[in-house]
């Protein structure tokens, strides 16, 4: 199974496409057998001895054992640890309920903000931003959020301020903003400057010094999904020229 | 399931930027989105895209009875389907306000404004009549679904074509295209629907609003106008004032933007007759964009890696060692001492000095080779070693000799914490 699905790394596969054992006629008796380890990520489901595949997207490998699909989805499914930008939409007694994107609305309580105590609620309003992160996000569970890590801290988490513009784009973008030395944000970096919340439920925040260069970071940001490097370049050269 | 809520900075920011003059997209106050034509292999069929706007119209037709009251006259049926495909706070079979309110225009822009013949629908009279029927599904929703479902509405109609029939005495039979050449509707003109947002109690107004666009505004007017600048009906919804400039305006604009789309339909389907009369390919999956996902994949490139080590020693081997590093210290002025390189503050950088520091004595060689190697990588010629550099000192004091390299000579403190390090080791 290893080394089939190490032949189709970087190729495009869909639902559907399966993955199997090989049988081998004949068994070493000199060797002992190693038992084969695959670690399945996202898109791909084991079915009984088989691998299936549920995604459509290319298979990513990350050595010695990990496969996943990469694909190009726009609903967000919720995983612990994850963090995301979320509207909220409710507060209802001691909880906020806060829109992520995905199925189920996730909550949020009161006191899971830095410094919050009984007394000492954090000022949220029905349709601010929060940026939080996943504590609990089971399948057949409400998905629960908090705006503090372990030590207690905000650590960059909390309510947004004033200003700014929250735009959706597809998951695949947003990971490949947030990877280490992600090209896009350098080729962003050169532009000017803006301050970027990137949530990996695909909701983008920006805010610049004007309202004109928030609407050209945002469209480009928009723009940019299905672009090749060369083609994103020229397009952000073209920007700098035209805005500068 | 529940739309997304439109939070408040976006709401903040939108009626903000419509105050600046400016959109989402970049479109200017009276610009439409980008709209696209295309149609389906079978006739009727017709797609429209507004920007990311995108609706699907069908129309079919069947012989049915007339109405009593109308017996020489065909009967028109249309449908504006929400489907949950266009956005999720669309539901499955039930009639929203939307969706009613969509209709109502659709059959008022279509149907009151007789721009289609319903009499040349009559087969026989009082027996037999053509029932077209035209359905508009959402594909998706990003706002100004009237002015999509009008434009495709209308598209469909004018692409469509009926079974011709013969009437023989009392028998009509119905000929399959292939026996005889279908007969396309009779239309008069072209209504299309074209809808303005109001912003700020009518202060603003923006043509084909997009979807939160459409959450933020107070006001909608929808008028339906053919390209002889006659309105077909008209449409106010939001319950906001309107002066009667305004409305006057807004109908100066329609009447611009209805004969580019009139314009902009009859290319299409020129276009279409020439490509089916050519036998070219034509139909939807022709009219759609190329978006690839594999455009961000690159190829494993193969890498030479058999005798790298060897060319590396053997690199090190032919170069000529580096020329020794003068020292030139600086004296801003007598009695003033300097520590570190130029004008760079090194005291932040202890535990790089360090590391260093331990290098630099002998394992200086080693260091060398690595860094050939690099430099074998990059292909660059020029070898220049200046690791030692930080740990210059000038000594103040003309008694006390001055030593060539750093190691030793460095100050105590750094010397002890050194020892300290190799003890440790």
């Amino acid at each position: 199974m290893f080394s089939s699905l190490k032949e189709k790394v970087g190729q495009v596969l869909v639902p559907g496409d399966e993955f199997g054992f090989e049988a081998e006629d004949s068994i070493s008796l000199t060797e002992s057998a190693k038992p084969e380890r695959v670690v399945c990520g996202p898109g791909l489901r084991r079915s009984g001895d088989r691998l299936v595949v549920s995604k459509s997207g290319v298979l990513r490998h990350k050595p010695p054992h990990c496969f996943w699909i990469e694909s190009q989805q726009r609903r967000y499914i919720p995983a612990k640890g994850e963090t995301v930008i979320g509207i909220v939409t409710a507060k209802s007694g001691d909880v906020f309920k806060v829109d992520v994107g995905s199925s189920e609305q996730a909550s949020l309580s009161y006191l899971a903000f830095e410094g919050a105590t009984k007394r000492n609620r954090p000022n949220v309003q029905v349709g601010d931003l929060v940026f939080a992160q996943f504590i609990i996000a089971n399948k057949d569970m409400e998905p629960e959020l908090v705006c503090i890590d372990g030590s207690g801290r905000a650590n960059g988490m909390g309510v947004f301020g004033a200003g700014g513009l929250l735009f959706k784009v597809s998951l695949g973008l947003v990971r490949r903003l947030l990877a280490p030395h992600s090209d896009i944000r350098a080729d962003l970096d050169r532009l000017f400057p803006c301050e970027l919340v990137v949530g990996l439920n695909g909701r983008v925040w920006v805010r610049s010094s004007s309202t004109q260069q928030t609407l050209i970071v945002a469209n480009l940001l928009q723009s940019c999904d299905t672009m090749t490097a060369a083609q994103r370049q020229q397009l952000f050269r073209k920007v700098q020229q035209g805005a500068l | 399931m529940k739309d997304t809520p439109l939070s408040n900075c976006e709401r903040d920011f939108l009626i903000k930027a419509i105050e600046e003059k400016k959109r989402l997209d970049g479109r200017q106050t009276y610009d439409y989105r980008k709209i696209k034509i295309t149609f389906g292999t079978d006739y009727g069929c017709c797609f429209v895209d507004l920007g990311q706007t995108r609706v699907v119209a069908q129309v079919s037709c069947e012989l049915v009875a007339p109405k009593e009251s109308r017996p020489s006259e065909g009967i028109m049926f249309f449908n504006i389907e929400l489907s949950p495909m266009a956005s999720p706070a669309f539901e499955q079979g039930r009639q929203s306000e939307l969706s009613v309110k969509l209709n109502r225009q659709l059959e008022r822009c279509l149907r009151n404004s007789k721009c289609i013949d319903t009499e040349s629908l009559c087969v026989v009279s009082g027996e037999k009549v053509w029932q077209v029927r035209v359905d508009v599904h959402t594909l998706n929703n990003d706002g100004n679904l009237m002015d999509a479902a009008s434009i495709a509405a209308i598209a469909a109609l004018s692409h469509f074509r009926r079974p011709d029939v013969g009437i023989q005495g009392e028998e009509v039979t119905v000929f399959s295209p292939e026996e005889r050449d279908p007969i396309p509707l009779s239309i008069y003109h072209m209504p299309i629907s074209i809808s303005f947002a109001f912003f700020q109690q009518g202060t603003f107004l923006l043509v084909d609003p997009c979807e939160r666009e459409e959450r933020v505004m107070d006001g909608l007017l929808m008028i339906a106008m053919n390209k002889h600048r006659e309105i077909c009906s008209i449409q106010s919804s939001g319950g906001i004032m309107l002066l009667k400039e305004q409305v006057m305006r807004c109908s100066k604009i329609a009447s611009v933007k209805v004969s580019e789309i009139t314009e902009l339909i009859n290319k299409a389907l020129f276009n279409d007759r020439t490509a089916r009369k050519a036998g070219r390919k034509c139909g939807f999956a022709e009219s759609l964009p190329q978006e690839r996902i594999t455009a961000l994949k690159t190829d494993q490139s193969e890498v030479e890696m058999t005798d790298v080590s060897e060319r590396a020693s053997d690199i090190i081997q032919k170069a000529e060692a580096p020329p020794p590093m003068a020292a030139s210290p600086v004296l801003p002025a007598p009695g003033v001492g300097q520590v570190g390189h130029g004008l760079q503050n090194t005291w932040g950088l202890e535990e790089d000095e360090e590391q260093e520091e331990e290098s630099s004595g002998e394992e200086e060689e080693i260091k060398m080779e690595e860094e050939q190697r690099e430099k074998d990588k990059t292909t660059e010629a020029v070898v220049e070693i200046s690791d030692s550099e930080e740990e210059e000192v000038v000594i103040l004091y003309p008694e006390t000799t001055k030593k060539p390299k750093n190691a030793g000579s460095s100050s105590d403190q750094k010397g002890a914490a050194a020892s300290k390090k190799r003890q440790k080791k």
